[in-house]
């Protein structure tokens, strides 16, 4: 994630190399996340901000992981973004408020993050609309297409 | 403030009324479970314990302060999901916040009090002046007695600040309001102390959370705080800490060793003391904590952190051996790996009540 992107002021007054040595390990935690969705179809979250790492880490942390095939936005509450790693089964997710501050995230072990899926309750939501929609289109003889338009 | 057509609808149903997904409301969990250091597995439990919740009925009582903790609750940076908390709860008496004053203000603390009868959650900033009640009066009620009357109904009470927690600056010597803390004065209440000179607003909000989402209050330490922030010294989870345990001290706040991020334990750091969340949530919208900046910690969610003899003087520790640690298992299963061993907090009490100078030496025996 550009650091531009998201306003944040960085002070790079610290210099070193894997302050908190807890890069690696994280690194090595995701292994095990792999493994275990591979074996069992598990899921693992981390939480990257429960995590003291030092000023430059978790950038660090984002370069190896890169980006792969998938990149999506959602507009919920402010944005998200919902990122496949370059290593297949490993997202990033970062949700941001209204005023584009991060306010978590997450690095997900997982074939598709929860938070992509439509959910249950707004396909319900959008059942009686679209039924509420059609049936107004129908007593006004104007087509829903023309409605939304 | 307070917003009666919602009183009996649960979270989710006020959430779905102003048109927020649920996709929006699992965002807001998710935030909901970093805030509060739990494991991303609570996420679905959160969720659901949120969608069925019913407004709780608040008062805010602000006596001897600045009101940095308002000003500190107020910027509370995940701006739209701390505004959802706040939708979730019934502000029904905040004198700094609300628009009437005086008489009508009163007014507005006494129906809710009435309605709310043994349910509401009392929030208090602020220490108590018992030298004279007339030294701090709010409509002409002294902070004693409004906070006695007050508590009475309470379902339980959170103490917001150092002030309200263990007296704060006001009581720092010489003490000339004679203040005392909320915890001096009340005995029969469950009391959470969220101390801090200002606490992290998301600490406040947590608490909050916390209450919502499970209709109980966290667990708490010794000093009646809740654990998942302030389980931790800033020292255990300072990214510091490998200069630390190799020796690497900055001397002056200029030196080589300042320059190069080294620890800031001889400028006076109260890290190793000092149990709160700055070294992982951060302030200003995450931006940075006050040793990432290069400045000390003041120990400010310590009891007597004013008077603790110089922020810019070294620690004194005991001489006596204090090298037993404990495992935490905190913030997930995946934290807990991660984590650098956690000095224990009584040996440190012993240490404060030894009080005899030691070196660095003494400190990583
Ligand atoms: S003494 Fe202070 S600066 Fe040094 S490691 Fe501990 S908390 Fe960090
Ligand atoms: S770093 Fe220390 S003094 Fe500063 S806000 Fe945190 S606990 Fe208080």
């Amino acid at each position: 994630m550009p650091e531009s992107e998201t306003g944040a002021i960085k002070f790079n007054i610290q210099i070193g190399d894997e302050l908190t040595q807890n890069v690696k390990p994280l690194l090595h935690e995701v292994k095990h996340g792999l493994e275990k969705l591979i074996e069992t179809g598990k899921i693992t979250v981390i939480d990257l901000r429960s995590i003291p790492l030092a000023p430059n880490e978790e950038d660090k942390i984002l370069n190896i992981l890169g980006q792969g095939e998938v990149v999506a936005k959602l507009d919920a509450l402010g944005l998200s973004e919902v990122v496949e790693t370059k290593y297949t089964g490993v997202w990033l997710v970062t949700h941001y408020n209204d005023e584009d501050h991060i306010i978590s995230r997450f690095i997900e072990v997982t074939t598709m993050p929860e938070i992509l899926c439509s959910q249950t309750e707004d396909i319900m939501a959008a059942y009686s609309r679209l039924t509420l929609d059609l049936e107004d289109s129908l007593k006004t003889n104007e087509s829903v297409v023309e409605k939304s338009a | 403030m307070t917003n009666n057509d919602n009183k009996d609808k649960t979270l989710a149903q006020i959430l779905r009324s102003r048109g927020i997904s649920r996709r929006g409301f699992l965002k807001f969990c998710a935030a909901t479970a970093s805030m509060m250091a739990m494991s991303p597995a609570m996420i679905p439990k959160i969720a659901h314990a949120l969608e069925n919740a019913r407004r709780p009925s608040v008062i805010w009582l602000s006596f001897q302060e600045c009101t940095g903790c308002t000003e500190s609750l107020t910027r509370a940076h995940t701006a739209t999901v701390e505004s959802l908390i706040f939708d979730a709860i019934s502000l029904d008496y905040h004198h700094t916040l609300q628009a009437a004053s005086g008489h009508a203000a009163e007014e507005a603390r006494e129906t809710a009090m009435k309605e709310n009868y043994g349910e509401y959650l009392l929030v208090v900033d602020g220490s108590i002046p018992m030298g004279n009640p007339g030294y701090s009066t709010i409509a002409g009620i002294s902070n004693y007695d409004m906070l006695m009357e007050t508590a009475k109904g309470a379902a339980a009470i959170i103490a917001v600040g150092t002030c309200a927690t263990y007296g704060g600056i006001p009581q720092a010597k010489p003490n000339p309001t004679g203040a005392v803390s909320v915890r001096d004065l009340i005995k029969d209440k469950p009391i959470i102390n969220v101390p801090g000179c200002p606490p992290i607003p998301v600490v406040i909000t947590g608490v909050l959370t916390h209450f919502l989402t499970f209709g109980t209050i966290p667990e708490l330490d010794h000093l009646g705080r809740p654990k998942v922030f302030y389980g931790q010294s800033i020292h255990d989870r300072c990214y510091r800490r490998p200069f630390y345990d190799k020796g690497l001290f900055a001397e002056t706040f200029d030196d080589e060793g300042a320059k190069k991020g080294w620890c800031l334990y001889k400028l006076g750091c109260k890290g190793p003391t000092t149990y709160n969340a700055c070294a992982t949530t951060k302030w200003n919208d995450g931006t940075s904590w006050p040793i990432e900046a290069g400045h000390p910690c003041l120990g400010c969610s310590e009891p007597d952190f004013w008077d603790g003899g110089g922020f810019y003087k070294a620690l004194s520790m005991p001489t006596e051996n204090i090298t037993q640690t404990v495992i935490y298992t905190a913030a997930g299963a995946v934290a807990a790996g991660l984590m650098l061993g956690a000095r224990n907090l009584s040996k440190k009490e012993q240490a404060k009540a030894a009080h005899s100078n030691t070196t660095i030496d003494d400190l990583k025996k």
